[in-house]
């Protein structure tokens, strides 16, 4: 599909450690539209940071592998191009923001300096055209250009973040990938880096990959959203399918753990035990053993790709009859 | 009969290179047996501090701390050890505060055995009866942390925070370390046994759905000062403090269809180190005009309900001319 930035197929993630072997990422497949901003919502050690890692290929190998797949971006798999072909497209036409904007940041250069670099690497621009670009993404984000020759330690942990988008920005990247990126910072900064992501998405037209544990992050920027467990894509849909038509059994536990504001319940109904262990490989669903609705099937046959209305599918065997 | 806690304007200063930070500046409240006070603020905003404070895992700067009406502002070295018998701490990360070398049981045991009343098999006997109150199975009796997920280690940190039968628990963030279903197993069993065995919780978060639902009376901090308290309900109705409104609307709500305003706050939190008299919320509120250069005294402008601003009654007959 033209209108189609991102086309990821049949991923497949592994790590492979002297003791086991990890099964992180099992068959994921997913779309990403141009401008779109879709969220990939799971629980830690559920794959997503790993999905990210693998379309800029910088998971560290060993011990990650990246067993089968494709990754389609502008006309290219990104699987097959080369090291220097990637350069290219990292920071460039794909850009990452990290989690932890403490460390994702040179402590021994100025934060302009940081900016400019991304800004000279990929374009054939004069130093003093890179600087005033720099000087530009920065009040884009909201700092002042006159602190452009501070050094990261000289800012907080909200501003921090922001020179992080600033230099993820600065190339007018066509996809983003955002992984956890308002985290870290307390809840008053988290609304303002959130408002100021979307004005800068909707200006640049950039598509992002949201990646997050927070389904009120979600709900507040999300177009369409992806809910991983364990490696998978368990259900997929627009934020209305997910947040009103909510089908899969482990996305309806997950809203059943959230303390809601506006409730007078006082217990909460968690999920039951604990995330696979993500170094067994089950016959069934990987979400049986916790499923309040499993039968034998499930816990036998892998279950399939069920789409229960348009562009709404669900990974399961409850849902949508065909047995 | 006196309340089981009470707090009299508590001040912890630290003395810093930079000049004194005041952590905790002149907080005064009372705590009821078997009731949860929730303490939210921003990070450095001294929730922890406080916590500490009350413990005496820090010493007190100023102020009194009764408990049960007994002044233990300056424990004797005696009392303080029996002083442990009342007061517990569960901690933020149940990576960090157990100690890797020691099994499950030995953790559980070690508070009962420097107590010094029982006997090693008796010690042994109440740890198994610790770890099937918090859920942990008697099979992961001679496990070690580095064993278990998240969740069990936390049930171990609340495990031994029960172990000598307190009346009053300080949790430091016991849960934002956990993903959201184990998130809700705990919080669930904090709210357990806080039902069958009536200890009072001191509940420091800076996760607001969480505390709505936990607690009782909910204060809010900010630069170490209280600026505003109320019940958990009325806070949320009603809040009145100019930073409350906007920490409170800041909260990402998991409802696509929320459209609430958010309040997006200017700039961040400034230095408690030396800080100014009068309004330390001063430089961000939008409503800050001369007279906030004054200090702020605490007024109840409605029953039960404290703020620290002086435009609280402007605030107050602003909201019921719009509603």
């Amino acid at each position: 599909m033209p209108d189609n930035v991102l086309e990821i197929r049949d991923l497949v993630v592994e790590y492979h450690t002297d003791d086991a072997h990890i099964y992180a990422v099992n068959g994921v497949s997913l779309n990403v539209k141009k401008g779109e901003t879709i969220g990939l919502v799971g629980e830690t050690g559920a794959g997503k940071t790993t999905i990210a890692k693998s379309i800029l290929r910088i998971l560290q190998s060993p011990p990650a592998k990246i067993c089968s797949g494709s990754i389609m971006f502008d006309g290219a798999d990104l699987m097959k191009l080369s090291e220097k072909e990637m350069q290219h497209i990292r920071g460039n036409k794909i850009a990452m923001i990290f989690q932890d904007p403490m460390t994702a940041l040179n402590p021994i250069e100025t934060v302009g300096f940081q900016i400019e670099e991304a800004i000279r690497l990929h374009n054939k621009i004069s130093r003093v055209e890179a600087v005033r670009r720099a000087c530009e993404m920065l009040e884009m984000v909201g700092i002042p250009a006159e602190r452009y020759k501070e050094y990261p330690h000289q800012f907080s942990g909200g501003m921090k973040q922001r020179v992080v988008i600033a230099m993820a920005l600065a190339c007018k990247p066509m996809l983003l990938l955002a992984d956890e990126p308002t985290t870290a910072l307390d809840v008053t900064i988290q609304a303002q880096v959130l408002e100021m992501m979307n004005d800068l998405k909707t200006k640049l037209n950039t598509s992002v990959i949201l990646i997050t544990h927070d389904l009120g992050v979600v709900a507040n920027m999300c177009d369409s959203v992806a809910v991983v467990y364990a490696g998978e894509i368990v259900e997929y849909g627009t934020a209305e399918d997910i947040f009103d038509r909510t089908a899969h059994p482990y996305t309806v536990g997950l809203f059943n753990s959230l303390p809601r504001l506006n409730t007078t319940e006082r217990r909460l109904k968690p999920i039951k035990g604990l995330m696979l262990d993500p170094t067994i490989k089950p016959p069934g669903c990987r979400f049986s053993d916790r499923c309040p609705e499993a039968t034998e099937k499930c816990c036998k046959q892998p279950p399939p790709d069920v789409e229960v209305s348009p562009g709404h599918i669900v990974k399961c065997w409850l849902r949508g009859g065909s047995n | 009969m006196p309340p089981l806690l009470e707090v009299k304007n508590l001040k912890k200063y630290f003395n810093t290179k930079g000049g004194m930070l005041h952590a905790v500046d002149d907080i005064s409240f009372t705590l009821d047996a078997g009731k949860t006070l929730g303490v939210v603020g921003e990070s450095g905003c001294g929730k922890t501090t406080l916590g500490r404070t009350i413990l005496h895992l820090l010493d007190v700067t100023s102020g009194q701390i009764l408990f049960e009406g007994r002044d233990i502002t300056y424990p004797k070295k005696k009392e303080l050890m029996k002083l442990r018998e009342d007061m517990q701490i569960i901690f933020q990360d149940p990576y960090s505060s157990l100690d890797p070398r020691q099994s499950v049981k030995e953790t559980i045991m070690e508070p009962l055995l420097i107590q010094g009343k029982l006997s090693k098999a008796e010690c042994e006997k109440k740890a198994k009866e610790l770890m099937d109150t918090v859920g942990l199975a008697a099979r992961f009796e001679n496990a070690h942390p580095h064993e278990l997920d998240g969740g069990r280690r936390q049930r171990i940190g609340i495990a031994r925070a029960l172990a000598l039968g307190p009346k009053f628990i300080v949790c430091d963030e016991p849960v934002s370390a956990l993903d959201v279903s184990i998130q809700a197993q705990i919080i669930n069993l904090l709210l357990d046994l806080q039902e069958s065995l009536g200890i009072a919780y001191m509940f420091v978060t800076h996760d607001l759905s969480v505390v709505k639902y936990i607690s009782n009376d909910i204060m809010v901090m900010y630069l170490g000062q209280m600026v505003e308290k109320a019940s958990s309900d009325e806070l949320f109705a009603n809040p009145i403090h100019p930073y409350t409104q906007a920490l409170l609307s800041a909260i990402p709500i998991p409802d696509i269809h929320n459209k609430t305003k958010r309040i997006i706050l200017k700039g961040e939190l400034t230095s408690p180190i030396n800080p100014k008299p009068g309004c330390r919320f001063r430089p961000r509120c939008i409503y800050a005009t001369e007279e906030c250069e004054q200090p702020q005294v605490l007024t109840e402008p409605l029953p039960n309900h404290f703020v620290a601003c002086c435009k609280c009654s402007e605030l107050l007959n602003n909201r019921r001319n719009t509603q």
